[in-house]
Parts: structure tokens; C-alpha cells; sequence
């Protein structure tokens, strides 16, 4: 029968039921922020993974710490403190199997301590140094092939559509893995977002999308960013099931990840996650958010620190108690100052290195111009001038 | 050896390469089914199937950032951008992302992706179907940019790009798509990157262009030659960047005047950076001024295409300039 698409009106109740709209508006948690299980189901995670889920969190925060330190004692040039946000890296990455890639933001550091790599490989990469893979040419990124995350990006969210081309690899090759990607709320802003979610439901790729939503793109806030009631909703126009979740909730994120990723391995398709957090620190080392927002904003939202509740939590079950929480935190803080260290004192890369890697071959532009930089050098050094 | 025009001759490459190397993916819109709106890619879907000729949505960011995607995964994706016009949605994934990839990662990533796109003007596509925006690519550390103007070097020229390790920007003048035939081999070869080609041998002047404007030039050429006597010379680059300096320098040497012809508008244009380059290296070969004709500083016209574009006329009028210097 003939229906005027003009006159076809959904009932609210319609929309909910056809499309299981009430996980993308409601807030997925496991624990509250004094430790105690909330949701109806407590995920069945064993001891190991779930001390892995801290000492990841508290690695994270400790090497956050250090390469703010860092970056006032000018050896790293910038930084993105993911204090408050360990919850999302972590739990997400943790979620994934050892096959699956990451396709993570400059925010994420907690998606690499989690999937293995070590603080010293990182450090050696912020600060440049010559053990440095990426050979100094971009701040706050870093990937690792071996560890299956790609690089970061600096444009905000321009990643996206790299997992979801990854992810239509993997299934033209036939590989079952999941792509899983993560970007913040003011990337979702962005076309690559929308590009990325569009292509992934036309073709049910395996991709995880998830939001880092820590409430601010710098200083413009995230209902700025959308007039979405929530991120999570943005999935159900392009037929992608939408979850949010508390990303401050190791357990929640883990939980929805997981199930996301066996529903990329299974063929059903791409998945949509908001992680709802918040940004405790500044957006950058070079940012002042005290000209946006007001302490007691930060202050009122400390009582969700993820660690925090985590550790309540991991009490409160008998996992641990206060004292070996304790004994954990000083041993990794006590490695991460010799990592530190021993980073600090490692040896500048080679002045030529803004010449390597801009082709598989050096061709004769570079060629010519890296004579005449020799050339400059050489005068540096007899007129006394310092190189940096 | 069959006849062909570029778009059989392209078509050839794209098949082969896609016969020879499983990973090779064709992407873009109108790809599948209908084969491309100028048929580049027709018989590749029944062919090699859906999984290696995609369809993809109308999004041209979207196809070059999957396309760089598939490649860091290990695919070769030839991602097809409908007219070049429509690229600049996409500009960030290629300057930013596919351009920077192997700098930033010191080489552990690459996206050694090819877009391939129809350009240029002369089939009256107006403003939007006809530009010719080489230069915003070659400006590009991590690109190489390559234009071909006959289906011979096009079949061999996009061989060597989708063999190539870095990403390229293969620009195709859709003008002489199917003007020109002539013999093309059906059998494996490369036309190496970063090498021109003298297509008239001259001893007076140098003209150095590429793409239509090569067929242009030689007529120009030719009634040079008829009135005057004039012996001309004419290089085309076939890859834009690298240039082939080494050629472009040989020529001079045997005529010391320079004419660089060009579509593109002039300020700017890969024209002032090969005379920037003649003045800085090879100054002392200059008998006479270097003179551009290129199109102007003015969006593509809908009327008057062929004022715009370098015709017989102007480039006949620089040869003249040149040699009454
Ligand atoms: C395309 C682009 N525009 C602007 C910027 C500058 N910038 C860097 S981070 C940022 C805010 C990003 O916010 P969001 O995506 O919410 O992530 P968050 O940093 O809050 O974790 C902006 C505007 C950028 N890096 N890229």
C-alpha cells in the first residue's frame, strides 16, 4: 500500500525498540565510583587481567606525569596528558586479541603500555632521541608495526577512514581481525568520521569505533561539538549499534569492547562507542585551561578518577590489598625514574635525519640540498654558530 | 601491435598489473559496474571481482583515506578520483596522511597509494571539470606527480606508479583520452619515473611542457619550423616531479632558449620552479629570457577555453620572442 513518506511519524517507544536506542543514551557501568558493582552482571575476568588492567592504568599515569616533567625541562616538545582518561586506552586495548590493530590518537599512550610497548621505547620516541624509530619528525605520535597500532595523527580524527580502509583489507584478505580506532569527541565533528562510519556500515566492517569523550576539544566543550543528546546516537543513522559507556570504568570499557570485537570477528559489523570521561589536565603542555574552565568543574570530577575506583573495587572483591596497591605504584615508579633517565642521557639523532624518509629513494632535489646543508654546517662550525 | 587510445592503453596497464599482483585494488566511484565515467576501469568488476574493483560512496576524502588504509595493510590500492577537480575534499589525506607517512614513521609505515584522475581542460567542462592543479602536489614533499601524453607512455607510466613505493598523483589530460591512437604493446613495460622524453629533436629552442599541451607544442613547433626555420625542441617531463633536469639541461646546452608550456595558472606553476631552476644551475646557457605560457591567473572559463589554454598562437608568439631576443 501506497504510504506518504511525509506522513510516516515514529512514536519515540518505535525508535527505542527498532534500534536499541536506549544503549546510546544510557550509561553503560560495571563499577560506581566507590568500587561497588553496579551492573547486573560482574564481567568474569580473571585476577591476571584485571591486575594487568592497573598496573597498565598506573604505568600510564606515571608516565604521563613524567613526560609533563619532561616537557617543562624542554626534552620532550609537547605532550597530551591523559590523566583522568586511562580508563578508555587501557580497557579498550586490553579488550582486543594480540592480531588485532589499533588505530589510536595522540591522547592514548595507555593503548600502547597495554598492548606491551615499553615505557623506554616510548620515551625514546617523545623525546627524539637517536633511539627514536620515527626519526624525530612529529610530536606526541607513535606506532609500532610489531605491536600492531598504527601511528597517530596530528589533523584531529584524519585516522578513522586509515582503520576502516585497514579493516576492508583485512576482510579482503580474509583475515578475521578487528580494527579498533580511537579519536575524541571534537574529532567526531570532522568529515574522516562520518566518511569512516558511513563506508564501515555499507560494507559491516569489522571496525570499533570509540569516543574518548573527555568533554573538551581544548576549550570548546563537547555539547559544542554536537547537538547530539549523546555521541553514542550517531552510530543508529548509519545502522552501526551505538553503546555508551563510563569511560572512566576500566571494566565497563573493557566489557563493551569486547563485545564489540567479537561482533567485528563474527562478520556482524562495525560498532560505535562512546567512552564518557573527562580531561583532568590541560588539553596540551602548551594549553592553559583555566581561561575556559573552573577548578571546581575539575574538582567535582575527580571523585570519578578511574584509578581510584579501580583500585576500591580490587579491594572491596579481596583482589588486593591497600598495601600491595601501594607496593605496585613504587615499584613502577622507581623503573620508570631509571627508564627516565637513562633515555635523557641517550645521544641526539643525526643532524641529516630531516632528509631521510621523504621517498624510498633520495632523489635529486634532496640530493642537492643536502649538499648545500652540508655546506651550511661546515660554516656553522668555523663561524662558531650553534646547530640548535 | 593493437592501436589504442589512452583510455584502452590505461585500461591495459590497470589489468595487467592487476593479473600480475594480487594486491593491486582498484577503488572509486562508478569504478564497479559502469566502469568509470571515462571507462578506464571497464571489465575489471567481472574480471577481478568486488573485492578488488570497489565501489565506494560518493567521498573523495573517504576513498583516499581508505585507500591509504588498504596500503598501510598491505594492499596496492589504484584509487581513481572522477575528475581531479574533486580531489580537494580529499587534499588533507593526500598532503597530510599518504604524503608524510613514511617521514613521520621514520619508514616503518608506508601508503604507497596511486590516485589517478582525468585533468585539464579542452572538452569545455567549464570551471570544475578542467583544472590542472599539479602544482599544489608537486609542492608536496612524499608525492611524485606524473602526467602522461600519449597512450603508449600512459600504459607504461602507470605500470611504473603502481609499482612505485612512494605515492603518486597520476594525472591524466582527459582531452587527448581518446584523440590520439597508436600502437601499443600488450606485452610488460615501464616508462621509469622521473624520466622525460624528447619528442622533436631541435636545436634552436627548448619548449619543456607535458600532458595535451605536448601536441600543442609541436605544432607550434612545427610552424616555426615552416616560417622561420626555426629549429624547436620539445621535452615532455612525463613525470612533474621528479623532473627530468638532467634532460631539460642537456637540450639547453644545444639551444640555450627556454619556453616551459603549461595548462596550469602561471604564478607559481611548475613553469617557476623549472625557470627558478635553469637561473640558479645553468644560468650561463640562457641566450635569451625564459618565457611561460600557461594558462592564466584566472579560474577555468566556461567560454573561451581555448584563450585560456597555451594554443598554437601564443606558443608561436614566445618562440618568436625568444629568438628575435
Ligand atoms: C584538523 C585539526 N584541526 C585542529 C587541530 C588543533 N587541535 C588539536 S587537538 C584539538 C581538539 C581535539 O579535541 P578532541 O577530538 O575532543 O580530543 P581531545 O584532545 O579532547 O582528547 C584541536 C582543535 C588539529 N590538530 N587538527
Amino acid at each position: 500500500m501506497y504510504q506518504n513518506p511525509f506522513e510516516i511519524r515514529y512514536s519515540l517507544e518505535d525508535v527505542i525498540e527498532k534500534l536499541r536506542l536506549e544503549r546510546a543514551i544510557g550509561l553503560y557501568r560495571i563499577i560506581d565510583p566507590d568500587g561497588n558493582v553496579v551492573a547486573e552482571r560482574e564481567p568474569d575476568i580473571p585476577r591476571d587481567l584485571l591486575l594487568n588492567m592497573y598496573t597498565s592504568m598506573i604505568r600510564t599515569r606515571i608516565l604521563d606525569g613524567w613526560l609533563l616533567k619532561l616537557q617543562r625541562m624542554g626534552k620532550v616538545a609537547l605532550h597530551a596528558p591523559n590523566i583522568g582518561e586511562e580508563a578508555v586506552s587501557v580497557g579498550a586495548t586490553l579488550a582486543l586479541d594480540k592480531d588485532d590493530w589499533i588505530f589510536p590518537y595522540y591522547r592514548n599512550i595507555g593503548v600502547f603500555i597495554a598492548r606491551g610497548v615499553s615505557e623506554e621505547e616510548i620515551l625514546d620516541r617523545n623525546i627524539a632521541n637517536i633511539a627514536d624509530p620515527f626519526k624525530g619528525k612529529e610530536f606526541t605520535i607513535f606506532g609500532s608495526r610489531k605491536h600492531r597500532i598504527a601511528p597517530s595523527t596530528v589533523p584531529v580524527g584524519n585516522q578513522i577512514p586509515h582503520a576502516v580502509g585497514f579493516a576492508l583489507g583485512a576482510y579482503i584478505a580474509g583475515e578475521k581481525i578487528a580494527v579498533l580506532t580511537i579519536f575524541g569527541d571534537g574529532a567526531t565533528s570532522r568529515g574522516g568520521f562520518h566518511v569512516g562510519l558511513n563506508f564501515a556500515g555499507i560494507y559491516r566492517l569489522p571496525v570499533i569505533f570509540v569516543i574518548q569523550n573527555n568533554q573538551w576539544a581544548i576549550s570548546v566543550p563537547a555539547k559544542k561539538q554536537t547537538g547530539s543528546i549523546t555521541f553514542a546516537v550517531k552510530g543508529v543513522a548509519y545502522n552501526i549499534p551505538g553503546i555508551r559507556v563510563d569511560g572512566n570504568d576500566v571494566l565497563a570499557v573493557y566489557t563493551a569492547s569486547k563485545e564489540a570485537a567479537k561482533r567485528a570477528r563474527n562478520g556482524e559489523g562495525p560498532t560505535l562507542i562512546e567512552a564518557v570521561t573527562y580531561r583532568m589536565g590541560p588539553h596540551t603542555t602548551a594549553d592553559d585551561p583555566t581561561r575556559y574552565r573552573s577548578p571546581e568543574e575539575v574538582k567535582a570530577m575527580q571523585k570519578y578518577d578511574p584509578i581510584a575506583r579501580f583500585e576500591k573495587y580490587l579491594i572491596n572483591r579481596g583482589y588486593l590489598s591497600e598495601q600491595e596497591l601501594k607496593e605496585i605504584y613504587n615499584e613502577w615508579n622507581t623503573k620508570i625514574e631509571e627508564i627516565v633517565k637513562k633515555c635523557i642521557s641517550k645521544p641526539p639523532l643525526s643532524v641529516e635525519v630531516i632528509f631521510e624518509d621523504v621517498y624510498s629513494q633520495r632523489f635529486w632535489n634532496l640530493e642537492e640540498q643536502l649538499e648545500e646543508y652540508r655546506e651550511s654546517l661546515e660554516v656553522m662550525k668555523k663561524l662558531g654558530i650553534e646547530v640548535e | 601491435m593493437p592501436v589504442m587510445n589512452m583510455v584502452q592503453a590505461l585500461n591495459l596497464a590497470l589489468r595487467e598489473e592487476m593479473r600480475r599482483d594480487p594486491r593491486v585494488i582498484v577503488l572509486g566511484e562508478d569504478v564497479g559496474k559502469r566502469g568509470g565515467v571515462f571507462l578506464v576501469t571497464e571489465g575489471l568488476l567481472e574480471e577481478f571481482g568486488e573485492k578488488r574493483v570497489i565501489d565506494t560512496p560518493l567521498t573523495e576524502m573517504g576513498i583516499v583515506g581508505i585507500a591509504i588504509g588498504l596500503a598501510m595493510y598491505g594492499f596496492k590500492p589504484v584509487a581513481e578520483i572522477q575528475f581531479i577537480d574533486f580531489v580537494y575534499e580529499a587534499f588533507d589525506q593526500i598532503v597530510s596522511e599518504a604524503a608524510k607517512m613514511r617521514a613521520k614513521t621514520g619508514g616503518m609505515f608506508t601508503a604507497p597509494i596511486v590516485i589517478r584522475a582525468p585533468c585539464c581542460g579542452g572538452v569545455k567542462g567549464a570551471m570544475h571539470h578542467s583544472q590542472s592543479p599539479e602544482a599544489y602536489f608537486i609542492h608536496t614533499a612524499g608525492l611524485i606527480t606524473m602526467m602522461p601524453s600519449r597512450p603508449y607512455d600512459a600504459k607504461g607510466m602507470l605500470k611504473a606508479a603502481i609499482r612505485s613505493e612512494d605515492p603518486v598523483i597520476f594525472l591524466e589530460p582527459k582531452s587527448i583520452y581518446r584523440t590520439i591512437r597508436e600502437e601499443v604493446p600488450e606485452e610488460d613495460y615501464i616508462i621509469p619515473i622521473g624520466k622525460g622524453r624528447v619528442v622533436r629533436e631541435g636545436s634552436d629552442v627548448t619548449i619543456v611542457t607535458y600532458g595535451a599541451m605536448v601536441h600543442v607544442s609541436v605544432e607550434a613547433a612545427e610552424l616555426a619550423e615552416k616560417k622561420h626555420r626555426w629549429s624547436v625542441e620539445v621535452i615532455d617531463l612525463r613525470t612533474l616531479f621528479p623532473f627530468d633536469k638532467d634532460l631539460i639541461l642537456k637540450s639547453l646546452e644545444k639551444t640555450g632558449r627556454l619556453i616551459i608550456v603549461h595548462e596550469a595558472p602561471r604564478t607559481l606553476g611548475l613553469g617557476a620552479e623549472i625557470a627558478a631552476y635553469i637561473a640558479e644551475n645553468a644560468i650561463d646557457l640562457l641566450r635569451g629570457p625564459v618565457i611561460r605560457v600557461t594558462g592564466y591567473d584566472a579560474p577555468f572559463p566556461l567560454v573561451h577555453e581555448k584563450l585560456y589554454m597555451p594554443n598554437i598562437a601564443r606558443i608561436y608568439l614566445a618562440i618568436e620572442k625568444v629568438m628575435r631576443y
